[in-house]
Order: structure tokens, then sequence, then C-alpha cells
């Protein structure tokens, strides 16, 4: 067994979360099924054929992007790839804007340009949202290095699938990160699964898949993501490693995801992965249920207040919804918005030559 | 005949060229196990097993060029990228590799592979996923590009593909992938470089390759009923060899040329249409070339939008309006 791994009910008591007051803990608890109660209306109004293209749910892996995101200040950023929907809520991301962006209304975070794969708000330090399987991981990179270079102290925290680390440009940026002693942090989330493929059939592990970090002498951990308090406590390790020493770090957290790779996979109940798994995982290794238990023992949480937080996300998922459904479309010429600053600004360079070449 | 879907007329040229060549190797993500992210190799690995239909990880680069390497040796591979979009990923091994080792060898070296996937916007699925690169790669000289729009065109492409001895990029269309036409049961072949009268008419030329085609046939019919237009559709049908002969012999006949093409305008595979036509037939034009393509910014998610940014029968008709 990897030596970073201990069991999860050590951590509560970890520096960064024995001294949480109950709002903070319970703000965590409700992030997470924030989170759930977004997807799951998203999932209902994606069948009734309200939404376009993917929708790629991150339904069982709250507990990473609430934990890690708990932690962030204000010169730390977050980049992941189209899962992201979860990683937006946790950054202050609204649920109108994330709701309208499904909807392709012109509400939406991006306008309706970028759709569910494509989530940005640069105001919360969240870069996206990115649809090519590890094209993210040379921006995490360039993230840290503009965090260095600008002299701050912050991370950048770069999230990644247990597929995406089969991709070359992930080595090409770790190697960098140690190098330059860049704040990178690259966060796996290994749900097991790169759409259909198991991870024993996509990648040779030895320990587990943050050890190849050796190779390039960066530090890494391998943890269990379904615990909230375990994802803060060995996050923090990480971003102290990369604010007081400037040097990246790879952690891996094991987790599930409950739905298909995308509302389209077919396959994934009984075709790759047994029905069985699904429910263990459902069963046993929930983030929520977890959580929601153990705020319960610590008397942090009743069980009235946590239907009463159910309500109000519940009617807070639902009016996005709505909101979205009220919202307009982009218009047809909107289509040339946004493409060149220069152009959107009407500035000099934007109005020397032609840009568009339609006929 | 038989009336069979685009993938299952792809998925026949893969079965019948892997019986025939013990070369032929299906590469890529999902194509074994899973059937094909979107199920054109269905069955196949059930049938021929790992060795001749293989799963990959995520790393285009690497196993793109693990075929480039390979068809050095004189195996054929058939790589999938499921979308054609990711060829970014692997952008070196197609363009400098694939493209470039026969002729800076000399000759010596052949690379006979395919590349193949669906290419194609108009499924919201956002800039990253809806590229149409049949002009980035029709612009390299050593690779061959080939586009099907009808299931009879893609088995018999395909085939043709993977028998050729150059390196020949397919571009496939995820919204072409259900629909059914007509399949011989005995072997055709389709040459790469002939394209395909799909209507007869007499007043004005429409050309285009892949889903663009089915656009202006669509045009076409209207044009015909509410206009008394009579369209000829020339379908391109592959673009790099390029049958020149049969774009001239269709300008000739019709005195007019309106192309349809799924690609940006800038540099698109109807830019060097146009030029032909200019080159070679312009004593011959009553009217300048016009084109119908993909409104000219990325890709827009809006499910409500997207489908007015490619080309749709209305613009194609409103544009041959202009010209008569
Ligand atoms: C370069 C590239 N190749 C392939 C794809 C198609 N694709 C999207 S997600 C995915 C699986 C990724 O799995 P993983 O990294 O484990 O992330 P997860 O979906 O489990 O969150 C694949 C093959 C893509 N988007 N980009
Ligand atoms: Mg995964």
């Amino acid at each position: 067994m990897p030596k970073t791994e201990v069991r999860s009910t050590d951590y509560a008591n970890a520096p960064i979360n024995e001294n949480l007051s109950t709002e903070e803990r319970v703000k965590l608890l409700r992030e997470m099924m924030r989170i759930r109660r977004f997807e799951q209306v998203a999932l209902k109004f994606y069948n009734a054929g309200k939404m376009g293209g993917f929708l790629h749910l991150y339904i069982g892996q709250e507990s990473i992007a609430v934990g890690t995101v708990s932690l962030m200040g204000d010169n730390d950023h977050v980049i992941t790839a189209y899962r992201d929907h979860g990683h937006a809520l946790a950054v202050g991301m609204g649920m109108n804007e994330c709701m309208a962006e499904l909807y392709g209304k012109a509400t939406g975070c991006s306008k309706g340009k970028g759709g569910s794969m494509h989530y940005f708000a640069p105001d919360k330090n969240y870069w996206g949202g990115h649809g090519i399987v590890a094209g993210q991981t040379p921006l995490g990179l360039g993230l840290a290095y503009g965090i260095k270079y600008k002299g701050l102290k912050g991370a950048a925290l770069c999230f990644l699938g247990d597929g995406a680390v089969n991709q070359g440009v992930v080595y090409e940026s770790l190697n960098m990160a140690s190098l330059f002693d860049l704040p990178v942090i690259y966060v796996i989330e290994n749900n097991k699964y790169s759409m259909g493929t198991s991870l024993e059939r996509s990648s040779v592990v030895d320990k587990c898949l943050a050890q190849r970090a050796e190779a390039f002498k960066v530090d890494w951990a391998l943890a269990n993501g379904e615990d909230v308090y375990e994802v803060r406590a060995v996050t923090q390790q990480a971003l102290e490693r990369a604010y007081e020493k400037s040097r990246p770090t790879v952690i891996e957290f094991q987790t599930y995801r409950y739905y298909g790779h995308s509302v389209a996979d077919a396959k994934h109940k009984g075709g790759y992965r047994k029905e069985e798994e699904i429910e263990r995982y459902k069963k046993q290794h929930d983030p929520i249920v977890i959580f929601k238990n153990r705020l319960l023992a610590e008397k942090a949480i009743t069980e009235e207040q946590f239907e009463a937080i159910e309500a109000e996300i519940k009617a807070e998922a639902d009016e996005s919804a709505r909101f979205a459904e009220e919202s307009p479309y982009p218009t047809v010429e909107s289509i040339y918005d946004d493409v060149y600053f220069e152009v959107d600004r009407q500035t000099e360079a934007g109005r020397t030559g032609r840009f568009f070449f339609n006929n | 005949m038989a009336l069979i879907e685009y993938r299952d007329a792809l998925n026949q040229a893969f079965a019948e060229e892997i019986e025939r060549d013990p070369n032929v190797v299906l590469i890529g993500e999902e194509v074994a196990q899973y059937d094909g992210a979107y199920k054109v190799t269905r069955g196949l690995w059930k049938k021929y097993g790992d060795k001749r239909v293989m799963d990959t990880p995520i790393s285009e680069a690497a196993f793109i060029g693990m075929g480039v390497g390979a068809s050095m040796l004189g195996l054929r591979p058939v790589i999938e990228l499921m979308f054609w979009s990711f060829a970014t990923v692997a952008y070196d091994q197609i363009i400098n590799n694939a493209g470039q080792i026969r002729y800076m060898s000399g000759g010596l070296i052949n690379c006979p592979i395919v590349i193949r996937g669906p290419a194609n916007g108009g499924t919201n699925v956002g800039a990253t996923h809806s590229h149409t690169p049949e002009n980035w790669l029709g612009a390299i000289p050593g690779l061959k590009v080939v586009s099907a729009a009808t299931p009879y065109d893609a088995k018999g492409l395909m085939k043709a593909a993977i028998r050729d001895n150059d390196p020949v990029m397919f571009m496939e269309n995820t919204l072409l992938y259900g629909n059914r036409g007509e399949v011989p049961e005995e072997e055709y072949i389709i040459p790469l470089g002939v394209a395909d009268l799909k209507r007869e008419g007499s007043d004005v030329s429409l050309i285009a390759h892949g889903r663009a085609v089915l656009t202006a046939l669509k045009a076409a019919e209207i044009l015909a009923s509410e206009h008394n237009i009579q369209a000829d559709v020339l379908d391109l049908r592959s673009i790099r060899p390029l049958d020149e002969e049969a774009i001239l012999k269709t300008v000739r006949k019709t005195h007019r040329a309106v192309l349809v093409d799924e690609n940006k305008p800038f540099c698109g595979v109807s830019a060097q249409i146009s030029a032909t036509i200019m080159e070679q037939a312009f004593d011959d034009l009553d009217a300048p070339v016009a084109r119908v393509c993909s409104l000219d910014a990325p890709a827009i998610y809006s499910p409500a939008v997207e489908p007015l940014q490619l080309p749709t029968p209305e613009r194609v008709i409103e544009k041959v309006l202009k010209l008569a």
C-alpha cells in the first residue's frame, strides 16, 4: 500500500479540518448537494430535449471539486476537463447561468456558445471547461507559471481524468513543472473508466497513476476521494508545497461516476461495468451520504436541517431551469461576436483588414 | 440490393478488407469492446478478435504515429479518430510523418494508412469538436482526402482507401451514420478521384462534398418544383485527388456554379474549386462562381443557432436565385 494512503476516518482531525466551524462543515455538504441536484435537473431536461450535444455528469464525484475548491484563496486558480459542472458550482458560479448555458441561451455563462463542456468564469479564477482530453493540462502549467511570474503566492489546480493521463502532453507538463518549480497541482479524478475503457485496459499501473510523478521528482499522493475531509487534508499539503516551495504535486483521488460517460452512454450499466458495481458505490461510497452521516454524528446537523437544505436546493435548481427556459437564444448575428477582442471593441486593429469571409 | 445504414456500409467495408488482407487492422479509442463510440465498428472485435481490432488509450499522437510506423512495414492500419477534431493532438504524425515520409525518402517508403472518423458540425458539441478538417488536410501534398455522402459511396470509397498505398484521410459524419441507402450485395470499389453526378439538370451546377451534397440535393428539389430551375448536383466524393474533369464538365453544361461547403469559407475546399473553375472554365461562366459555406466563426454550441451556421437548402436556393 502506498505510504500516503491513510484511512479516511483520520482526516476529521487534520489541521485544516479540525477548526472548521459548524457552518463551514454544513456548507461543504450543501455544496455537494447543490452540484448533485443541479445535475439531476439538467439530466431531466436534457432527456426532455431541451439541450443539445453531450451531457457529462459529475454525480458521485462531488466531494473532490467541493473539497479542493473549498481551500482556494484569491491567488489560486482552477482548470478542468469537460466534466465541469461540479467545479463550476464549487467556485461559485450560479445555477442560472450554468443551466442557461446547457439550454444554449444567451444568458448562459458562455452566452450559449460553449455548452456543457465549456463553462468559464475567470472572475472566479475558473478557467474552464475543456473538451479535448488533457488539453487543459499545459494550461494548468501556464496558470502556475503566470502565478509565479507575477510573484504571487498561489497555486493552479488542474483536474484531469484517469484516461487523460495517457496523453503525452501530461508528461511534458510534469517535466516542466518540476524543472521550473511551478506551483501546479494535478488532480487526477480516477473514476476507474475512460468512456467504456476500464483503468486496467488503458494504463500500465504499478502502485497508482499518481506514482508516475516520481519519474519527474514530483511529490504525489493517492487518496480516497469519497471523504471530503480527506480531499481537503491531502490537497492542503499540496497547496502548502506550492505556496512555500513553489513545487508541483500530483494527487490521485479514487472516485466513481454513477451515470454513463455522457448521457448517451448506454453501455455503462451491465456493459463495460456491472450493475452491482454501480450499486455498491452508491450504497457504500457515496460522498454525500458519507459526509451527511458524519455531520449527523458530529451533531453539526440534524435530519430536519438536512431536509430543509434539500428543499432549498431543489427550489434553486428548479428555478434555474425556469430561468433557462425563459431566457432568449443568442441571435445568429452574435455568432461573430467574441471571436476577436479587437473586432468586438472596434479598435483600430479591429477595423483594419477583413476578419470574416462570408459571401 | 439491401437498404443499410451508412455506419454499416463502412462496417461491411472493414469486415471484407479484414478478411481479404491479413495486414488490415482497425485501431482506435473504443473501437473494439465498446463497438465504436458511434457503432461504426460494431461486432468486429467479437468476430475478428484483439489482433485485428484494437482498443487504445487516449493517446492520439502515439497511436496514429504507431499506425504510420506500422504502415512503413506494410501493415494497413485503419485508425479511428473518435472525432476528426482530435487530429489536432496528432497533427505532427499526420502532417509531417504520414504526409512527408514518402517524399523525403525519395519514394523509398510508403505509408498505406487510413485515418478515419466523423468530421462535421451540426451536433451542438461546441467549437473543439466540430471541425471539418478536409481543407486543412487537402492542403498537404502527400495526403489524400475523401468524403462520403451516402452509404454506397462510404463503402466503395473505404475499400479503395484501405487498398490505396498512400495515406488516406477519410471524412465521415455523425449526422449521416444513421442514414440508409442501397448497397449491393456483390463487391464493388469506388476509385478515389472520381466525382459522382447525383442529380442531372441544365441550369446551374451545385458542387459539394459530404453532408453538403444532401443539402444541395434538397435545394435542387425545391428549385425544380418551385422555381423551375434544374440543377446538376455534383458530389466530389474525393477532395484530393480531385475530379477536375467532372467539375469542368458540369460547369460547361450549365454555365453557373454554386458551391455548397460545410468548411468555413477561408481556404475551404470550395475556394479551391472556385479557383479551378476560374482558371479553366472562365469563358464558360455566365455568372461569377457563388459559394454557400458555414458561417465564418468557431462552431457555436446553441442548438437553436448552430443549424443556421451550416449551409441550409434555403441559403443555397437564395444564392441560386440571385445568379439566375
Ligand atoms: C483528444 C481527445 N480524444 C478523445 C476524446 C473523446 N473522449 C472524451 S472524454 C473521453 C474519456 C476520458 O476519460 P477520463 O480522462 O477518465 O475522464 P472521465 O470522463 O472519466 O471524467 C474520451 C475518450 C476527446 N474529447 N479528446
Ligand atoms: Mg475516468
